[in-house]
């Protein structure tokens, strides 16, 4: 693996000056370690019935393509330009204005003009214009197109691969251009030819196959679900149970499965059980459809049906009335732009959400049936359904990242935000110009959340970082609070690097930590340690 | 460079013009052919950029949201930048058109030490709207050419523009600002390292297009006058289809060639953006993805996956085993 630069000296190494040589020429690409993922292993691609399956490394000079590689993409093309109206619209409409150059994290930590998302979009539009197109045939490079070549296949699979789909560049385009999408097509394109990267696809296997990314199966789950209860145990000498597949159940609630597996995102699910035991809510997990998450998102729109469409059918069968989603990012895109029209409608069994506590009807979800718990928390905190107790998170200064997804695919911005101000007394947001829809990538969105990405990522984290040591700096904060998944695996190695002392949680946990339980109150057995099972007060720790 | 190649065709186009019009005498060429044919050009092929756009399916509601969605009755939503219905939608696409919300937001990111900072930046905005409502009112302006009687909202949108009465004929404010505008948008690209990267001969040309009917326009009213008159008998002529090319300077069928090569490359360029934005899936559509269901698009499949009951199959020893409930109804169908 790469080594990675220490941070100072990655700081230097950035220049925002492009080079003297015409991007058009500049192909194909250097391909620096550090900057791109292992491309996915033959068999994976075998298993799941992935076109070109074969052993091969990016630093290769022959990359193994199809002999009819220039067909099977430019065929690719013309199919996607005739089914998605962004795509065509997108590489019609751009003006080249720059408005949207200096947006990009990847861009602003790398200083590669070729991540800048005008020229990441200009990359495929070159060549739609230069093998579709009669002005790109007869003008050529004057009107910016170019000829598909395997050297162009190349700076795909390196800049699509360099792109989180974080879509902060849509925000300031005049046209609302979204190199999202751009990449999406890029990469979908890619699939066609057999250039794609493991860490996306082995996730996408393993939930076509077994349920989740991480390809836990059933009976782990249920044992990885027992650890937890025994840690909530320790902190709050509660002996609970997760109910598993239950028919019938209410609410069926579902969540990435990274949350279940590594720290600290198992606080925060030990914060979900908690509080569903808290509230009595008749709700069920389910270890078929066990993931939230979708690595199909970064893979194609067809991935990304097939694995959420689990979770409807499996509302189907256990008959349930409704469902809460956790805190994730992508999958809350998922579940919020495409869930209905993609896998819908909804099963006849499911009901408008409606709070079983306070009787809240969530009208914005009368058609897809599935809420944020952010949502849902925030309301019972607002008809005052939860006794909390915010000084139980003194501990902490808080600051909140808004995930890439809730914030410019959903506009989720005042719901997390409500219920850190009730379960913590320290809370700061970072500065306006990096947060809401403004907000910068962890640096590892989109599936790139793999090691051998270090230096992109530690790159493409830095205006996410520099922005929590802004904070840091003013208001000592010292943690880091998300809704995502991808988050939470992805900001302490981020945080360790650039503000070392700054950790990171989900909201469910401060609200966990913060919530005073019924037996608390009594004085029977008073809260002592948080989720972590840290002590609560450092003063107590020199008590005891 | 992009640059020079573009100013080149501009000077190309004046020196055509002047060699057909000046020497060659091809006043009903550049006068009434090449107008009509640039017209149509520009009417047939702009209907055909919109139903080309039009019939390519949404699948997805991709909304690029920018501010709060509707969700909980007390949580302030933001009607403009995360709109829940078509009405919202309107006033958005609106906001984006009349007054280029989006680029109001930008920002420029500077690196100061090891610092980002974020700073706004409304240069970009400001030559932009200067550019686009300079020319929009030098088109209406130009309505005084092909109406008989004038309407007067026109007449008052030509006094109001040459308001400071420097000059005679009077110097339109419009005139000075486009100019400065262009000006400003074409240093731009020369003096930022990373625009003249990005930028290529097609958005130079659009640029010096325009530059070169400015400049012919105002040369025409304040330097090698023409008879206005003859002018007006002609393009009535064109609006009635009665066309006569007049007898006046070759500086005219320069200006007219000027629009009519702008409007002949409208369609097939990056103006077409013009339109586009109406077009676009991450402004006009409304947030409210979980609330409607919309229709799939014709082509989109249900997708196939593992059915619970399949799963239930493949991993039916370790269920029991760790005592998870096995569901009967898998086998009663069958
Ligand atoms: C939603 C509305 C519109 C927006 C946001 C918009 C925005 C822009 C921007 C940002 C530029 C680029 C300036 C540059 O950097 O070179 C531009 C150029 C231009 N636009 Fe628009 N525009 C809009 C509508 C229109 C309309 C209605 C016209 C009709 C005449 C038009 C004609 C042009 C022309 C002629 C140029 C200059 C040539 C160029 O720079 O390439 N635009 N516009
Ligand atoms: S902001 Fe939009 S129009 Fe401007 S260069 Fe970027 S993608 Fe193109
Ligand atoms: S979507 Fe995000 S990562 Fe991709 S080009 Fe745009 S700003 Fe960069």
């Amino acid at each position: 693996m790469a080594k990675l630069p220490k941070p100072d000296e990655l700081i230097k190494s950035i220049d925002w000056t492009p080079p003297e040589k015409d991007w058009m020429d500049d192909v194909p690409p250097e391909i620096k370690p550090g900057r791109f993922c292992y491309p996915a292993k033959k068999n994976i691609l075998e298993e799941i019935g992935f076109p070109n399956p074969r052993d091969w490394s990016p630093l290769d000079d022959d990359w193994k393509l199809p002999p009819n590689f220039r067909e099977i993409i430019i065929e690719g093309m013309k199919d996607r330009l005739s089914k998605y109206r962004s795509f065509k619209v997108f590489m019609d409409i751009c003006v080249r204005c720059g408005a949207c150059a200096d947006k990009c994290h990847y861009f602003l930590g790398s200083g590669d003009p070729k991540n800048m998302p005008v020229l990441r979009a200009e990359l495929i539009r070159s060549i739609y214009k230069g093998e579709l197109t009669w002005q790109g045939k007869l003008f050529g490079k004057l009107a910016g197109a170019r000829k598909l070549t395997e050297d162009i296949i190349k700076e795909w699979f390196y800049y699509y691969y360099q792109c989180s789909e974080c879509r902060r560049c849509s925000v300031f385009c005049p046209y609302g251009i979204d190199t999202c999408e751009v990449t999406m097509m890029g990469r979908e394109l890619l699939h066609l030819v057999g250039c794609n990267i493991n860490w996306i696809l082995e996730p996408v296997r393993n939930c076509f196959k077994i349920g989740n990314h991480i390809g836990i199966p059933p009976h782990t789950i249920k044992e990885i679900l027992e650890y937890l209860c025994w840690d909530i145990e320790e902190v709050t000498g509660l002996k609970l149970e997760v109910p598993i597949n239950k028919k019938g159940a209410e609410i069926l609630f579902v969540t990435p499965s990274g949350d279940y597996f590594a720290e600290p995102g198992i606080y925060t699910m030990m914060g979900y059980i908690l509080l569903f035991h808290y509230l009595d809510l008749d709700w069920t997990m389910s270890t078929y459809a066990s993931e939230g998450g979708n690595f199909g998102l970064f893979t194609s729109h067809e991935a990304m049906a097939k694995i959420n469409a689990k979770i409807y059918h499996e509302a189907e069968r256990l008959k349930v009335k409704f469902i809460i989603g956790g805190e994730c990012g992508h999958m809350w895109r998922v579940k919020h732009q495409y869930m209905d029209t993609a896998t819908g409608p909804a099963p006849k069994n499911l009901e408008t959400p409606k709070s079983p506590i306070t009787g809240t009807v969530f009208e914005h979800a009368k058609s897809t049936k599935m809420i944020h718990v952010c949502e849902f928390t925030a309301d019972l905190i607002a008809h005052g359904k939860l006794e909390l107790d915010p000084s139980r998170n003194d501990n902490y200064v808080v600051t909140f990242h808004d995930s890439c997804n809730p914030s410019r695919g959903m506009g989720f911005f005042e719901e997390p935000r409500y219920i850190l101000k009730h379960v913590c007394n320290n809370f700061y947001d970072m500065p306006e110009n990096t947060i809401r829809e403004k907000t910068f990538c962890c640096g590892s969105g989109s599936g790139l959340n793999t090691d051998e990405f270090m230096e992109m990522r530690m790159r493409g984290g830095l205006p996410r970082a520099n922005a929590v040591q802004y904070v840091r700096d003013k208001h000592n904060v010292n943690m880091l609070a998300c809704i995502c998944a991808i988050d939470r695996a992805a900001l302490p190695t981020l945080m360790n690097y650039w503000v070392p002392d700054v950790q990171v949680c989900g909201v469910h946990e401060l609200l966990a930590n913060a919530l005073v339980l019924p037996h608390e109150k009594t004085g029977e057995r008073p809260r002592t340690l948080n989720m972590r099972q840290e002590p609560l007060k450092p003063e107590e720790e020199e008590n005891a | 460079m992009g640059a020079v190649f573009a100013l080149v065709t501009v000077l190309a186009f004046v020196i055509v013009v002047y060699v057909g019009v000046g020497v060659a005498g091809l006043k009903s060429l550049f006068g009434i052919v090449v107008p009509y044919a640039a017209f149509l050009v520009f009417l047939i092929g702009m209907v055909y950029r919109m139903i080309d756009w039009a019939k390519v399916p949404v699948p997805f509601r991709i909304v690029t949201t920018c501010g709060q969605q509707k969700s909980l009755r007390w949580i302030k939503r933001s009607r403009l930048e995360s709109p829940y219905t078509n009405f919202e939608v309107v006033l958005r696409m609106l906001l984006e058109v009349f007054a280029f919300r989006s680029l109001f937001r930008n920002l420029k990111a500077e690196l100061k030490g090891p610092n980002l900072v974020y700073g706004s930046y409304k240069w970009l905005w400001l030559g932009a709207i200067a550019f686009h409502y300079a020319f929009f009112t030098i088109l209406l302006r130009h309505l005084r050419f092909f109406t008989y009687p004038v309407p007067e909202s026109i007449q008052i949108i030509d006094q109001i523009d040459s308001f400071f009465h420097i000059g005679l004929p009077h110097l339109y404010m419009t005139d000075v600002v486009i100019l400065a505008a262009l000006t400003f948008l074409f240093l731009r690209r020369l003096a930022d390292p990373r625009l003249r990267y990005i930028s290529l001969a097609s958005d130079y040309l659009p640029l010096f297009m325009i530059y070169g009917l400015v400049i012919s326009g105002v040369l025409m009213r304040h330097f090698f006058k023409v008879d206005v008159t003859q002018v007006k008998e002609f393009t009535m002529g064109l609006v009635h289809f009665k066309p006569k090319a007049p007898d006046v300077g070759v500086i005219f069928y320069i200006h007219l060639f000027f629009i009519s090569a702008l409007m002949a490359y409208f369609p097939f360029s990056k103006l077409v953006h013009m339109v586009g934005v109406f077009f676009s899936p991450t402004r006009n559509l409304a947030n409210n993805s979980r609330a409607v269901r919309h229709e799939p698009a014709p082509w989109w499949k249900k997708p196939k996956f593992k059915t619970y009951c399949e799963w239930q199959e493949e991993f039916k020893e370790q269920l029991i085993e760790s005592g998870q409930p096995i569901d009967e109804d898998c086998y009663k169908k069958k």
